[in-house]
Formats: structure tokens, C-alpha cells, sequence
């Protein structure tokens, strides 16, 4: 008999090597959780600052989702679907956001959407402003997390059988359609949770946001001007709501999006 | 003729199609077999608009439709995974063709049932692709392909991806679709009995060149040259010396094939037609040797045993009946007789 009952070596020690990178993700978060007392929590529930930042602050991270979807998938589409000069260079300029750091991509942001700049002249007549406002704050929020929806969008287009797309082609149906009715249900899980990705990247963005709007406040800022001018304990209570409503919020988005159980006849 | 390629080109990766020439006549099963990798599928896909030639010129009755796109020209493809929606159930897969030609949905509902009736699968209707068996598959991608009553369907080696005993089935099945809707069929393959089982007319694919196309009986009775026989699976071909007295020489020995009107370098000795005896005997068979046994093995219900006349190695095909009157070992010596008329040339 082999001893197949008892865990190598091996596999001990990548065990305990995994369970102290778990450690490493949970601890800080379970510390920070069981450090707030429930009085504290109680009286969060009446902090009306806190609550309106983080309603502002989901509403301009999905704001800033659903508009980089009309974008981002048909680019996410095209670099799946053709090899091309130039692509990986693109994939590369994808990730850019991903890889600089926030602070100077706000500002790098301020320069196009500065007040001054065509963007924001463009928008104007529209009604919106940039700077100091929720739509640059959304603005800001795009450019740091839309990589993570492209990117997903695009390994879900690429994970689509191309056959199955060619047959549909020789059925008769025109690029357009097999779109619609082939490639985007196959995809649409990985695009799904591409943007509960950039959602959640969108929402816990810092530093581009900051550089254009401290005002209106942010919830990550919020916490950053408490823990500024009052200290942890204060600052503590809005990291930990910000913090359960994430988890809560995509816990939840997870949980929907998961694989469909069909009938199997 | 219906189809024509005419100097079809291309390159893609290690793979290379260096000019190719193809008719396809009106209603006819053509099989296109070749080991894998000769790029049948490409060869396919080119004919279905999925891949532009490099060069080249498609003709379709009489039309060039080289750079038609797909779903303007009314050529079907049947993929060796058969390529099923896999969100869709199985009617959604069958009507999704009629919708995109704008059918509506009853009429699509009626005809997608009519076809699924026709190929035996209307139990099948509201499952999902992946829970059904690989021939219950290939039915619904064939049903797909038919109930838009394609011009012209491509089948990418239909039968590969399910065991032998259902793939003869479905052999069947193919064929008799084929003959009642009176479909164009082109069929790609690596399996030689498939295509000659299958095909009005059997195109042999060598390195990317159509190296002759034929029915099945004449490609057995006039290969085009060595590399097309061996492909096919004929044994004992020999390169010879063809000589002026209606001897030819092949790997040393003389073999009497009579009078042969063209020049010709190979030899051809049909393995069933060879008789093996204990004893010499008189006939009119011109050609008799002494050869002794190297070995054997067994092939369906036949026995394939080696023998060896001088430097040439024989293959005699014999019932097992015969096998076991013979009652050889290795090394048994015997004589081997056949007639002129077994030994084809070329």
C-alpha cells in the first residue's frame, strides 16, 4: 500500500507557506474589524458624511464602469479576435494604468481634464465639470481600474471557441450578430466580473482621486483626512464600514455571477 | 461543375498550400483525405470564406466568390468537434441559422423539427450540447448545417472524434443524407477507408499538392505514383526495371508481367492474389518463387504474412483458414505463385 494517506514533506511546507500568505491578507483586516467596538459602529450609522461619501463614491465607480464598458469591449473584442502590428503594444499601453503610480496619473489626468483643457470645454455646455467634482473623481477611477475590465474582457472573448463563431458565420449570420448572440454570452461571465473588478479597483482609488477632488470626498480620502486630522480611532470606524461594504457588495456580486447550473436533461 | 479552385494559395505557419486545383461536380461526395496536418481544414475553411486565400480564385456556378464573405455564400462546415453552441439547446442551435436569414420563428421551429425528425434527434431537443454523446452530437451539428439547405457542405473530419463502432454508424448516415437531400458534399479526412467508403470521388492529399483525384476503384487501379499507393495502403510496391521481354526486374528478381503498352516504374503485386503452397505446382501462373517465411500478423479476418523471395519482401494476404492449413513457422520454406494479370504497373 502506498501511504498515500500521509501528506509529504512537500506538501507540508507549502501548506504552511500558503496558510502564512493567508494569514498575511486576513489578520489586518480581522484586527482592524475586531478593534472597532460596536458603539462605535452604532454611532457610525448616524455619520451622514460618511454615508453620503460612500454612496458617491460606489455611484462614481459604477459610473465610471458602465461608461468604460461601451468602450472597453469592443477593444477588448478587437484584441482578441485579431493579430495585428502594433497589438501587443497596445496590450502593453492597457496595463500602463496598472503600473504608474496613482498620485502622478492624476496628475498626468489633471492635464486633459484640467479646466482649461478641451475635455473639459467639450463638456461644459453639457454640465459637467472635472475637477472638484464627482465626474472627474469617476474620470480618475476609469483610468486606474479600467485594465482590469479590458483585460478580462478580452480573456473572455479569447476563452470563445473561434469555430464556433465560424460556423455561425457559415450559417449565415453577419459579423454583428454572431457578436451578439456567440461571442458576448460566452464572454459575459469574464466580462461581468471584469466590472465588478474595475468597480471595486475604482472604488478603492486613492491617489489619482485625490489630485482631482478632495472635495467632494471620496471615501478612501475620508478616511485619509480622519486619520489625518483625528487619528486612528476615528479614521478606524469609516475604513472599517468601507471596508464590510466591499466585502459584503462583492460577496454578493460573486455569488450572482456564478456559474450557471443548467438542467441536464 | 459546380465548385472550382483554381492556383488556391497558402501559407500559414509550417503549413503551405503551393497552388491547388480542385472541380467539385454538382451533388457530389467528395473526400479529400490526407495525413493530418496537410492542412485540410485550412483547405476548408478557405472554400467556406473563414480564411482568405493568399492567391488564388473560388468559382462557385460559374461566379467568383473569392471575396464573398461567409454568410453570402451559402456553404455549410461541419467541424470534427462539431462546433455546437454551447449556451444554446439543441433547437436553438438548429434554427439559429434560419433566424439569421431572417425565417421566423415558427416556420424556423417547423423546419428545424422536420430536419431533427429526418436525422432521428427530435427527443434531443431541449437539452444542452455538452450533455449529450459524441453521435448525438454530430447528429444536431449535421441537422444545423442541413436545415439551411446549404449549396454545398464541408465536413472537417465528421467522424474522428467517436469510437469505431459509431463512426462506422454514422459512415452510413452521412451517405444516405448525402444521396437523398443530393447535397454537394466535400469531406476531409486522414482515414483512407473512410474516404473510400464515402466518396463518388477521392481526392489524395500529399504535402499540401492534389496529388490525383479519382473514384475509389480507380485510385486502387491506377495509382498516380509510389507515394499516392503507399498512402492508400497498398502493399508490394516495388520500383522496377521494366524490360523488353515482359519481364520487369524489382529488387532482384524477375517478374513476368506481360506486354505493358506505357513505360512504367513500379510494380504493384496485389497481396491476395498471391498463392502460397508447400510444393510447386503447374499452372498458368508465369510467376512462381521459392521464398520462405519471415513472419506474420493478423488484420481483420485476414492473416498478413511476410515472406521473402531473395532481396524482395513479399506480403501475402491469406483467410485464417488457409493460414492454418498451411501451418508455417518462421523460416518455412514455400513457393509463391501469381499470375501477370495481379501485377499491376505504373
Amino acid at each position: 500500500m502506498m501511504r498515500s494517506s500521509r501528506p509529504s514533506p512537500f506538501h507540508l511546507v507549502f501548506f504552511l507557506l500558503g496558510a502564512l500568505m493567508l494569514l498575511f491578507v486576513v489578520a489586518p483586516l480581522v484586527r482592524i474589524t475586531l478593534d472597532t467596538s460596536t458603539s462605535e459602529l452604532a454611532d457610525a450609522i448616524h455619520d451622514s458624511e460618511l454615508w453620503g461619501s460612500i454612496a458617491m463614491t460606489l455611484r462614481a465607480a459604477g459610473i465610471a464602469t458602465l461608461i468604460s464598458v461601451l468602450f472597453g469591449i469592443p477593444l477588448a473584442y478587437l484584441l482578441a479576435h485579431h493579430r495585428f502590428p502594433g497589438r501587443s503594444l497596445v496590450l502593453g499601453i492597457i496595463d500602463i494604468p496598472i503600473m504608474i503610480p496613482h498620485s502622478a496619473a492624476g496628475l498626468a489626468l489633471l492635464t486633459v481634464i484640467g479646466r482649461y483643457s478641451l475635455a473639459q470645454k467639450a463638456a461644459r455646455p453639457l454640465g459637467i465639470e472635472f475637477v472638484g467634482e464627482e465626474a472627474g473623481i469617476a474620470v480618475a477611477m476609469a483610468f486606474v481600474s479600467v485594465p482590469f475590465l479590458v483585460n478580462a474582457a478580452r480573456e473572455g472573448f479569447e476563452s470563445v471557441p473561434v469555430r464556433l463563431e465560424k460556423v455561425a458565420r457559415t450559417l449565415g449570420a453577419t459579423p454583428a450578430r454572431v457578436f451578439v448572440t456567440i461571442s458576448l454570452p460566452l464572454a459575459w461571465r469574464a466580462i461581468v466580473s471584469g466590472m465588478v473588478l474595475m468597480w471595486a479597483r475604482g472604488i478603492s482609488e486613492f491617489g489619482a482621486v485625490i489630485i482631482i477632488a478632495y472635495h467632494p470626498m471620496a471615501t478612501p480620502v475620508l478616511v485619509f483626512q480622519r486619520f489625518n486630522d483625528y487619528g486612528l480611532p476615528y479614521a478606524r470606524v469609516a475604513a472599517v464600514i468601507l471596508i464590510l461594504v466591499c466585502v459584503v457588495g462583492f460577496g454578493v456580486l460573486r455569488f450572482l455571477s456564478r456559474p450557471a447550473q443548467r438542467e441536464t436533461g | 461543375m459546380t465548385l472550382e479552385l483554381k492556383s488556391i494559395k497558402k501559407s500559414l505557419g509550417a503549413f503551405d498550400l503551393p497552388g491547388l486545383d480542385l472541380t467539385v461536380n454538382e451533388g457530389e461526395y467528395l473526400v479529400l483525405v490526407g495525413p493530418s496536418g496537410v492542412g485540410k481544414t485550412v483547405l476548408l475553411e478557405i472554400i467556406a470564406g473563414l480564411m482568405p486565400p493568399d492567391a488564388g480564385r473560388i468559382s462557385w456556378r460559374g461566379n467568383d466568390v473569392t471575396r464573398h464573405p461567409p454568410e453570402h455564400r451559402g456553404f455549410g462546415i461541419m467541424y470534427q468537434d462539431y462546433a455546437l453552441f454551447p449556451h444554446m439547446t439543441v433547437i436553438e442551435n438548429i434554427v439559429y441559422g434560419l433566424r439569421a436569414k431572417n425565417v421566423s420563428k415558427t416556420e424556423a421551429r417547423l423546419r428545424a423539427e422536420a430536419t431533427a425528425r429526418e436525422l432521428d434527434i427530435l427527443p434531443l431537443l431541449e437539452r444542452m450540447p455538452p450533455t449529450l454523446s459524441g453521435g448525438e452530437q454530430q447528429r444536431v451539428a449535421l441537422a444545423r448545417a442541413l436545415v439551411v439547405t446549404p449549396d454545398l457542405l464541408l465536413l472537417d473530419e465528421p467522424l474522428s472524434a467517436v469510437d469505431v463502432r459509431l463512426s462506422r454508424r454514422l459512415r452510413g448516415e452521412l451517405k444516405r443524407v448525402q444521396e437523398e437531400l443530393g447535397t454537394t458534399f466535400v469531406h476531409v479526412t486522414h482515414d483512407v477507408r473512410e474516404a473510400l467508403m464515402l466518396g463518388h470521388r477521392v481526392g489524395v492529399m500529399l504535402d499540401g499538392r492534389l496529388r490525383q483525384i479519382d473514384t475509389p476503384a480507380k485510385l486502387f487501379r491506377e495509382p498516380s505514383d509510389r507515394e499516392v499507393a503507399r498512402f492508400l495502403g497498398m502493399q508490394n510496391i516495388f520500383a522496377a526495371q521494366q524490360q523488353e521481354d515482359g519481364f520487369c526486374e524489382a529488387d532482384g528478381v524477375r517478374i513476368h508481367v506481360g506486354r505493358r503498352e506505357n513505360g512504367y516504374r513500379h510494380v504493384w503485386i496485389r497481396p491476395e492474389e498471391i498463392i502460397l503452397s508447400r510444393d510447386s505446382f503447374e499452372s498458368s501462373a508465369r510467376n512462381q518463387f521459392r521464398c520462405s517465411v519471415v513472419d506474420w500478423d493478423y488484420q481483420d479476418v485476414l492473416v498478413n504474412l511476410r515472406v521473402a523471395v531473395g532481396d524482395m519482401t513479399l506480403n501475402v494476404l491469406l483467410t485464417y483458414a488457409s493460414f492454418e492449413k498451411l501451418d508455417v513457422a518462421p523460416g518455412a520454406e514455400l513457393h509463391a505463385t501469381f499470375k501477370s494479370s495481379s501485377v499491376h504497373c505504373f
